[in-house]
């Protein structure tokens, strides 16, 4: 059982962690400052119930997972889109033209990937279908395990594995298409 | 060289996510280490995943206003005051 008076001093410093999911969720700055604020009071609340030595980074973003579930989301006309248009493994490396022309070193494909900026990365990651993008946002952003994010969106580990799985092709997916736009990625030749 | 078209090398792209998300056995974890010691093509294509895993996290990071930080501290301070004894 944990002590309130401490909760302050041991949650604050995730609320960096916190904001930047709030904001993919909601993709509104206001909305995400909103949801961050109802974790925490949520979170002192019922930190009583919170296992001292247990995940505590793991147990907010589950607060903030069921806030914006049953708060934000509810809001929203458009239902949720649970369908994404499946592509092949190794997506992006293809079509960067990867298998083609393997070289020592650091490869042409990687140095693609330094010219995306912050803000094509997030607008890409936010265009995914919600249960996706939460998938892939507490795995590669956050580095949860699939057990903790299991836990965190209460879903089994194999909705878990298969959301990040189709989610993480739709994100290479969104990403190229910004390259393409951008002129980062040309036409193969 | 062009795809991977060995059965290991299948193997190892179906196994992709779950070996760079370190959740595999240690018997799979070496099954597939030992495969990209010796297959160029497919450590390529792990090393390619493994930036991008590491692109996303470091551009995905957005700074805390300094507003949102006081009025979370304000609200926390709020409600220990409404209820102390709780």
């Amino acid at each position: 059982m944990a002590d309130q008076a401490t909760f302050a001093d041991q949650a604050m410093e995730f609320m960096p962690a916190l904001y930047t999911a709030a904001l993919r969720m909601t993709r509104n700055a206001a909305e995400a400052e909103d949801l961050v604020q109802e974790t925490y009071l949520k979170a002192y609340r019922a930190f009583h119930t919170f296992q001292e030595g247990t995940n505590l980074k793991a147990w907010l973003y589950k607060i903030l997972t069921n806030t914006f579930i049953n708060a934000y989301r509810s809001r929203r006309r458009r239902p949720e889109q649970t369908e994404i248009e499946d592509v092949e493994d190794l997506y992006l490396y293809r079509r960067l033209g990867g298998l083609e022309g393997a070289t020592a070193g650091r490869s042409a494909e990687e140095e693609v990937l330094d010219h995306f900026t912050d803000s094509d990365v997030k607008e890409a990651l936010e265009s995914l279908p919600e249960t996706f993008r939460m998938a892939v946002l507490l795995a590669d952003v956050e580095g949860f395990s699939y057990r903790e994010i299991a836990d965190i969106m209460e879903i089994p580990i194999g909705t878990v594995m298969s959301r990040l799985h189709r989610g993480r092709r739709a994100l290479q997916k969104a990403l190229l298409e910004f390259g393409m736009e951008r002129g980062l990625v040309g036409d193969r030749d | 060289m062009g795809e991977p078209v060995h059965d290991e090398c299948w193997e190892a792209v179906h196994r992709l996510y779950h070996f760079l998300d370190g959740e595999l056995t240690s018997e799979k974890r070496v099954e597939i280490s030992q495969h990209l010691d010796s297959c160029h093509p497919c450590l390529e294509a792990f090393d390619f995943e493994a930036d991008l895993r590491h692109m996303l996290a470091a551009k995905c990071r957005d700074h805390v206003p300094e507003s949102l930080r006081d009025r979370v501290a304000w609200a926390l301070r709020h409600e220990q005051e409404a209820d102390p004894h709780r």
